[in-house]
This record gives structure tokens, C-alpha cells and sequence, in this order.
């Protein structure tokens, strides 16, 4: 029963990261209808970000603040330069033109700090917690904790200030939004921000865990498709949920499931994606797509 | 706005357009003749490695039509056809390794292996439409390389398989180089004109019909789970045969050369090149070969990000990719007046 809990705690920790870069997925999806296929690679140019000013000897919160500050403008105006043009395109011209971004982002920072793995520090201490029987480490409640209260500022953000109803509005309904006089096109440019802050979240709460490299996130994007999958593309409660039954999933089945073990992980995350859109497309807490015809 | 992801070119050639008085259709033939000479003179005029390339293009060239059936014409995504590319590898692999068998029969037998995992796959994924499907396809393609590391006994683990290069029949003057270049050529030129007569056929007709209003198809009788879940077989063929001539070309097979750049690679070459057309996938296999190849060129220190730099900009002066491009240059040039100077 401990080792049980034992992971699905663990599995909670990592379910946390996986939600946040899910969220970033989502939010890109519903105000967009497209899939940043970057969102991953953009959350690791962050956290090197992040590493740069560590190391350059600013104290970890405020390289932290610093580094999202840096993603949420770094995110508009990616949107604003490179996805804005193909705005109007074909989906796949979209598609593509993310995959450019990944690829770029990938070699850049490859270019610039070398594919040498490199330790991340962690905020917490290093001490494990004890709850009776069961031991988690601190970086671990810190890392849901984290993804906790960033997912509390964000209701706050979009159920109480005038800004976040806008953004739900054009998200929601485009055209009738231009006519009442927001500026839909900057919404979007805002919801790239948003998605590119919670991506710098996951980044730098999985660096101390993955260690960095500008290969980290291929696996976690990954489980965060599967999250998103899980939950739903349309939303963003549900992708967050959806993360943490991934990360939870993940180390069961990993434990229990012997012929699995570490070697299949990404099949198994494969295998999610697929049983969901299978049995239920739209996600376990998604809205059914209904088209007019 | 058509509810498919995928639109068509809006721009369809009149067959009635001249350029400097010869209908499109003379000048197409003129193209495919002239694409032909050169692609028979090239075996005898450069060698080795340039000569490799080459086939690898007329290889990439045959998975790409199988995507482009796919995706461009019948407007399901797939980010996962390196998965198939490496059926197709390893089926000609493990029958030339553990079995025996002279490679000329593999190549077909590869191509219903595809066929049938094609088809399997496409019946479930017909639920899934635009980027859910491109979601599905893509967690395939990330798997690829894991699943077929684990499946030691028959693919060799991450060692992979090395295979044997078949040299030219006895009595004919070519290096094992030139037979392959040939041989790829002429599997080319049979996929692209069973391609061609398929798509202009009626079945063509109820795939595009498919793609641009499903319910409408439907309407008119057409059993579209059918066809959809048909076009996934023989696209999949497609690139398993590809995969099979690539095994056969490299001799040697290993997981990681499957991994998901590939598939990536595969769908940038048919949105580059220009869904929906048969030329581009010649064009995007040209692309996919050369690109990176140049990109290695301008810079020693970060090729991918240039290769990510040209996506970009390609997206940008043309989203309708190469194939798309050209025909709105020779829809210009067919406007100009005959008798008017008509320069290019």
C-alpha cells in the first residue's frame, strides 16, 4: 500500500508539470484552434533563460519572475511576428510553421549553450517530507504547489478582470467580439503570452528533475498531448486534471505493469491518447465539437 | 470556409491556357519527357554518393505521393508516416535477413504489410479529424523508434540490421549504385502512374469528394468510412515501399534513423511541395534532400536552425507550396496575349 501511494504521489509531481505545459497547449488551442507544436521547445529556451541569470548569480525567485516576464513577451511577440502572416492560411501552413519554430528554438539553443546536460537548481530544500509511511521530496509538493497557484491566478485572471472576459470572448466568438470593439487579433497575441508563461512554469519546475538539455521536453510535451487529450482540448480544467491523471497513469503503470517499465513509457502515453480519442474524442471533460451545416 | 483542415488549391489550370501558343497539356507532357531524358542521362554522368542522393530523392519521392493521397487529397493529417516507412523497412529487412529472400520480392510484400497496418489504423482514426488526427499520428511517430528497440528478436535492438547491397544482375555494365538509382526510378515511375490514373478516376473523385464536403459525399452515396479508411491503406502502401527500397538503398536498418524528424520531414515535404498535386512530391522529396543539406552549408553550428528558417519563410511567399506557386505563375504567364513579347 505505501509504495502504492508512494507513487501516486510521485505521480501527482510530475502530473503537475505535465498540466502546465498542457494548459499552455490549450490555451493556444482554444483561442487559435491550432496546436503549437513549439510549445515545448519554447518552454526549454526559457528555462535556459532562467539558468543563464542563476548562474550569472541572481537569487532564484527573482531570475524566476524575471524568466516568466521574459516568456509572456517573448510569447507575444512570437505570435505577433512569426504566426500573425499565416494567420489566414491553411491550417497545415500553420502546422508547419510551428514546426519551423521547434526546430529553430531546438538548434539555437543547442548553438548556444551546447547539448551537454546541465543540473538545474531547485527552490526547495533538498530534504524528503514524510507524510507516515510515504516519502516525497520537497521539490515535488513544491512543483505541484507551484502549478497550483499559478492555476489560481489564472481563474482569477480570466473570472474577474475585464481583460481575461475579452479573451475568453474573442476566444469564443471572434467576429461578435470584433463588432463590440476588442481587439481580437491582440487577444491572441496575449493568449500566446499566457501559454508561453505557463510553458517557462513547467520548464523550470522539471529541469532539477530531467536536467537540462535542449532535448528535455520532447518526452514532456509528449505526456502533456496526452493530458490535453485526456481532459480535452477545449478545456482548460480539464487539461490540468488530465495532467495529473497522466503523471499519475504513468508511474502506475510503470511500477505495476512489469514488461513496461521504463523502456515503453512513451507507448504508454501513446496508448492514452489513444484510448481516449477513441472512446471519447473530445476528452473527458471537453465539449463535443457541433457544426452547422 | 470548407470544414476540411486541409483546403484544396483553389486554382485548377484551365486546359485551355496557352503559353506562347502550346496548350498547358503540350508543355506538361514536354516537362515529364524532359524530367525523364535527364533523370535516365544522370546514372552515367555523376557517381557515388551525388548518385545516392539521388535515389534517396526518387525514394522520399514515392513515401511523399503516399502522403500527399493522405493528406492532400483526402484531407486526413498524418504526422506518423515514418511509422509506416519503417514497416515497410524493417518487413524487407527481417525477410532479407532471417529469410533469405532476393529483395525484389520484398518490395511489394512490404507494400500490403503497409497496405493492411494502413487500413487497420485508419479505421479507428476515422473518428478523428483535422489536428486530433495529426495528434494521434504524431504520439505514433514519437513511439516508433521505442517500439521497435523492444522487439529485439526480430528487429536486432537498437543495433539494428545490417544488410547486404545487391549488386547489379550479372551481364548488365552498372555498378550496385546505378542498379539501385534504376531500380528506384522505375518503382517511381510505376507508384506515380498508378497514382495518377487513380486520383483522375472515379475513386480519386470520391476522395477529393470526401475531403471537400463529407457530407455532402455522403449524400451522394459515398461510403466514406471506406474510402477514408482506403486512402489510409494505400497511402501507408506507398510509404512502406518507399521504406523498403530506403532498407534496401542504405543497407542497414536501425530504429533511430525512424524517429519522428522523419515523419516530420515527410509532412513538411508535401505541404512545401504542394498538396493535392503529383509533382509536388517531387519537388517537396527535392526539398527534404537538399535543404538540409544546404542549411549544413550556410551554418556548421546550428543546420536545423536555418532548415526551421526556410520553413518559415516558405510558408510565408507560398502556402500552397511549390507545385501551388507554379501554377499561379503560369496562370500569369498564360495571360499575357499572344502575339505580346512573353518573357521567361
Amino acid at each position: 500500500m505505501d509504495i502504492f501511494l508512494q507513487q501516486v504521489l510521485s505521480g501527482l509531481a510530475t502530473g503537475g508539470i505535465y498540466a502546465s505545459l498542457a494548459l499552455a497547449l490549450v490555451m493556444i488551442y482554444q483561442a487559435t484552434d491550432v496546436v503549437n507544436f513549439a510549445q515545448g521547445e519554447m518552454a526549454m529556451f526559457t528555462t535556459y533563460l532562467a539558468w543563464t541569470m542563476i548562474n550569472a548569480g541572481l537569487p532564484y525567485w527573482v531570475a524566476f519572475a524575471v524568466t516568466l516576464v521574459i516568456g509572456f513577451v517573448g510569447g507575444v511577440v512570437i505570435e505577433r511576428v512569426i504566426i500573425r502572416p499565416v494567420e489566414n492560411a491553411p491550417i497545415l501552413a500553420i502546422v508547419i510553421v510551428t514546426i519551423g519554430l521547434l526546430v529553430i528554438l531546438n538548434s539555437l539553443a543547442g548553438f548556444i549553450w551546447s547539448y551537454v546536460q546541465k543540473p538545474f537548481p531547485s527552490p526547495f530544500p533538498p530534504q524528503p517530507i514524510r507524510f507516515g509511511g510515504v516519502v516525497i521530496g520537497a521539490h515535488d509538493v513544491g512543483a505541484i504547489a507551484v502549478t497550483l497557484v499559478v492555476l489560481f491566478f489564472l481563474y482569477l485572471f480570466f473570472r474577474y478582470t475585464p481583460l481575461g472576459l475579452a479573451m475568453r470572448a474573442a476566444a469564443q466568438n471572434p467576429m461578435s467580439s470584433r463588432l463590440s470593439g476588442i481587439r481580437v487579433s491582440w487577444m491572441l497575441a496575449l493568449g500566446w503570452g499566457l501559454a508561453s508563461v505557463f510553458g517557462a512554469v513547467a520548464g523550470m519546475m522539471v529541469a532539477p528533475i530531467v536536467f537540462l538539455d535542449p532535448n528535455m521536453m520532447a518526452g514532456i510535451q509528449m505526456y502533456a498531448f496526452a493530458a490535453a487529450t485526456v481532459g480535452g482540448f477545449t478545456s482548460p480544467g480539464g487539461a490540468v486534471l488530465g495532467g495529473f491523471l497522466v503523471g499519475i497513469v504513468e508511474n502506475l503503470v510503470g511500477t505495476y505493469v512489469k514488461f513496461i517499465g521504463t523502456e515503453l513509457k512513451l507507448t504508454v502515453a501513446l496508448a492514452m491518447i489513444f484510448v481516449v480519442l477513441l472512446v471519447k474524442p473530445s476528452g473527458l471533460f471537453g465539449r463535443a465539437a457541433v457544426r452547422r451545416v | 470556409m470548407a470544414n476540411s483542415a486541409v483546403r484544396a488549391p483553389a486554382l485548377a489550370t484551365a486546359p485551355s491556357l496557352h503559353v506562347a501558343g502550346l496548350s498547358t497539356v503540350w508543355w506538361q507532357t514536354a516537362a515529364i519527357i524532359a524530367a525523364l531524358v535527364v533523370a535516365l542521362v544522370l546514372p552515367f554522368t555523376i557517381s557515388g554518393f551525388r548518385l545516392f542522393q539521388f535515389t534517396q530523392i526518387f525514394i522520399y519521392a514515392i513515401a511523399l505521393m503516399g502522403l500527399n493521397i493522405l493528406t492532400g487529397y483526402n484531407g486526413q493529417i498524418s504526422l506518423g508516416h515514418g511509422a509506416f516507412f519503417a514497416i515497410g523497412a524493417y518487413t524487407t529487412a527481417i525477410m532479407m535477413d532471417k529469410w533469405n529472400i532476393a529483395y525484389g520480392f520484398t518490395i511489394p510484400v512490404a507494400g500490403i504489410v503497409c497496405l493492411v497496418a494502413g487500413y487497420l489504423f485508419g479505421r479507428p482514426a476515422l473518428r478523428l479529424e483535422g489536428l486530433y488526427l495529426a495528434l494521434a499520428t504524431f504520439s505514433l511517430a514519437l513511439g516508433v523508434p521505442q517500439i521497435l528497440k523492444y522487439f529485439e528478436h526480430w528487429t536486432g535492438g537498437s543495433q539494428g540490421i545490417v544488410l547486404l547491397k545487391p549488386n547489379a544482375p550479372a551481364g548488365l555494365p552498372l555498378d550496385s549504385d546505378q542498379w539501385l538509382y534504376l531500380v528506384a526510378l522505375g518503382v517511381l515511375i510505376v507508384m506515380f502512374a498508378l497514382a495518377r490514373n487513380l486520383l483522375r478516376g472515379r475513386i480519386g473523385r470520391v476522395i477529393v469528394a470526401i475531403r471537400d464536403n463529407p457530407l455532402a459525399a455522403e449524400s451522394m452515396g459515398v461510403d466514406s468510412a471506406l474510402y477514408k479508411s482506403m486512402a489510409f491503406g494505400i497511402s501507408a502502401a506507398y510509404t512502406g515501399v518507399a521504406g523498403a527500397l530506403s532498407a534496401i538503398a542504405i543497407a542497414f536498418v536501425a530504429p533511430d534513423s525512424f524517429n519522428v524528424l522523419l515523419s516530420i520531414s515527410f509532412l513538411t515535404g508535401i505541404v512545401i511541395g504542394g498538396l493535392a498535386t503529383i509533382s509536388g512530391a517531387i519537388f517537396g522529396a527535392v526539398f527534404i534532400q537538399f535543404v538540409p543539406n544546404w542549411a549544413q552549408d550556410i551554418s556548421k553550428a546550428a543546420p536545423w536552425a536555418i532548415f526551421g528558417l526556410f520553413l518559415i519563410l516558405f510558408m510565408y511567399l507560398m502556402p500552397r507550396g511549390i507545385a501551388g506557386g507554379l501554377k499561379v505563375l503560369w496562370a500569369r504567364l498564360g495571360r499575357i496575349r499572344p502575339g505580346a513579347p512573353a518573357d521567361g
